[in-house]
């Protein structure tokens, strides 16, 4: 039952989020230290990530057990390459956001928080439990609920109601269902859940599953349940919704894909309409809400959303492609959209708004930021060569498989595959347009709205050097990054499609879990 | 004993839905609360209720002898009652603070981060 210790090199496996939760600890003792122990602890975090992934490719899945009571029995940490990538690009983003946030004064707290949020994140993309999953969902939430409310302006005050509320509800939802899942089958460890869920009633795991899609569909903002982002989102200062626009949603949207396409695939085809419907309306109205909307940083919101919808598409058409590319999506997501935050962040200080119609000629005042905003808005709709062409190529690919063109399948043409296809680059299209308007509006046109002088505006500021050197560079240097992984994509296409076979085809993760044999 | 209980955990979550469909935080929070707890007693019945001994090892042994209680649906509960307290009392200071700063306990009167007046789409470009 339990053997042994645990070996000393297995220990990298949980130190990311013992690091964040102690740095977190000593943030908040050191206050006056705590931008140095941050920026030291998450750097530590990227090394122990990095470490995952290049063990996790050469030798496929690891875990971990604590105490070692042998899995059922103990809480495990599994790692497969999903989840070593997704903490690795969790990091990453974090530390952008660190370096970036040091060009403005912190507010008391704010690196104790980014810590513990991104013990939370690591946590939750680790755990190999799916309790232990809803444990790391509410070290998660709770940071976050700190981070909205640092400051205590009423506007975030009202935003961290919306969020707060809607969040706790989705958690809770998560725990029933786990409740019950844990009820029919007697376990909640997720490689055990995967040998013994198809001996339980199947209509009962379905109604599980559906609850978990509710519940994990809220956190992620998929479409019917996505009032509360485009509610919320905006009103904290740019660097904490860069952080949480990069992070919170990506969590629920892995936590979905594990639990339906991981560990209840029957339960996953029976809810194959609903998650096809869920995916098509996600990927249609999110630009489209993008379109509409005025206020800058709530408009990168609902491109959010319709990031989310990609990676949905990926749930509904679980093939090797298909996973994968949700896989890769999520790890796009992550850097360009918290680059795009970053950079609505520069604006918003340039130009001392928060509204696009009072925005305008910020292209002659300030070229560069122009130049980063237009790449990530060819980054976020996917044109190539640019890092968000690529999990759609290997989306597209895996419809388009599934659909099975030539009716050379028993079943014909799949046009629920095919409708995702359409409605992917439908999403490609009204992202651009809702992408470049923005850019136009910004900074191409020459003043605010109804002006029409060929003078730029006398409004525009400048950054201090302090937030040239931090806040400009960091963006710089993660523009950088997403352009550079868009251009050599070879690695991460490799690593996306060895992370979804451990998805798909989950026997060796189940092997490093030690339940190769079913399980005592 | 399990029909009582189940039907109770329906009954709880019915009246936390009832109280979460409201406009004012004091009873969306209610809401909250009852619904933690009715969870809490779903994951208890969903374990099984039983008449068995608790899960105690007679010493010099490694496993219990004979059939024994499930102790895991408690361990579990308690996590999330510590977990759902914290939450509540967040978001219980955060109505209050919400309350000051906007002098609004209906939701529909909060309307800083969505204004009510949203402009019209933008018509250039």
């Amino acid at each position: 039952m339990f053997a042994g210790t645990t070996a000393l090199a297995d220990w990298v496996i949980v130190l990311p989020v013992v690091l964040g939760l102690l740095g977190a600890a000593l943030a908040l003792m050191l206050r006056r230290a705590g931008a140095g122990i941050a920026l030291v602890g998450v750097v530590a975090i990227i090394v122990c990530d990095v470490l995952l992934v290049q063990r996790v490719l050469d030798g496929g899945p690891l875990s971990m057990t604590m105490g070692r009571w042998l899995p059922p029995f103990g809480i495990s940490f599994a790692v497969d390459m999903f989840g070593a990538g997704f903490a690795l690009a969790a990091a990453l983003v974090t530390l952008v956001v660190l370096v970036y946030s040091l060009g403005e004064r912190a507010e008391d707290g704010f690196y104790p928080l980014v810590l513990l949020l991104l013990a939370g994140v690591s946590g939750a993309f680790l755990t190999g439990d799916l309790f232990n999953l809803y444990v790391w969902f509410e070290v998660m939430l709770i940071a976050s609920f700190g981070l909205i409310v640092l400051g205590g302006r009423p506007l975030q005050l009202d935003g961290a109601v919306k969020y707060g509320f809607i969040n706790f509800l989705a958690t809770s939802f998560f725990l029933a269902a786990l409740g019950l899942l844990y009820g029919l089958v007697g376990t909640l460890n997720m490689a055990d859940i995967i040998g013994r869920a198809p001996s339980a009633n199947p209509a009962a795991i379905a109604g599980v599953a559906a609850l978990m899609v509710l519940a994990f569909g809220i956190k992620a903002a998929v479409f019917p349940l996505n009032a509360w982002l485009p509610a919320s989102y905006h009103t904290p200062p740019a660097a904490v919704s860069a952080l949480m626009a990069g992070l919170l949603t990506k969590v629920g949207a892995y936590a979905m894909l594990r639990v339906l396409v991981m560990l209840l695939p029957a339960a996953r085809e029976q809810l194959d309409w609903v998650l096809a419907a869920l995916a098509i309306a996600t990927l249609v109205i999110g630009p489209l809400g993008a379109i509409a909307e005025t206020n800058l940083r709530r408009a990168i919101g609902f491109l959010v959303i319709g990031g989310i919808g990609a990676i949905m598409a990926g749930i509904a058409m679980p093939s090797l492609h298909g996973v994968g590319g949700a896989g890769l999506y999520i790890v796009h997501a992550m850097l360009t959209l918290t680059a795009l935050y970053l950079v609505a962040g520069l604006v918003e200080k340039l130009t001392g708004q928060i509204d696009t119609r009072k925005m305008g000629g910020l292209y002659a005042a300030h070229a560069p930021v122009s130049i980063l905003f237009f790449i990530l808005v060819l980054a976020v709709a996917g044109v190539p060569p640019f890092l968000g062409f690529w999990p759609k190529l290997l989306l597209l690919e895996g419809g388009l498989g599934d659909a099975d063109l030539r009716g050379a399948g028993e079943a014909g043409v799949d046009w629920l595959s095919l409708t995702i296809v359409f409605a992917l680059l439908v999403n490609a299209v009204l992202t651009l347009i809702a992408g470049t308007r923005l850019w136009a509006h910004i900074f191409w046109r020459e003043g605010q709205e109804g002006q029409h002088s060929e003078y730029r505006s006398e409004l525009l500021n400048v950054l201090p050097v302090r937030e040239r050197w931090f806040g400009f560079g960091a963006v710089v240097v993660l523009v950088a990054v997403i352009v550079l992984a868009g251009l050599w994509p070879d690695w991460l296409f490799q690593a996306a499609l060895s992370g979804a076979g451990d998805i798909v085809e989950p026997a060796g993760y189940i092997a490093a879990v030690g339940l190769a044999g079913g399980g005592p | 004993m399990n029909f009582v209980l189940a039907g109770l955990v329906g009954v709880f979550i019915a009246v936390a839905i009832y109280f979460l469909l409201s406009r004012s935080l004091i009873r969306m929070l209610l809401g909250m609360v009852v619904l933690g707890n009715g969870i809490n007693l779903l994951i208890f019945t969903a374990g099984r209720i039983s008449n068995d001994p608790p899960p105690i090892v007679p010493g010099g042994l490694e496993q219990p002898v004979g059939a024994i209680a499930n102790p895991l649906p408690q361990a579990l509960i308690l996590t999330a009652i510590v977990i759902g307290f914290a939450m509540f009392s967040f978001l219980l200071v955060l109505a209050f603070r919400a309350y000051q700063a906007m002098d609004a306990d209906n939701t529909d009167s909060m309307r800083l981060a969505e204004p009510e007046d949203a402009p019209r789409p933008p018509l250039s470009y």
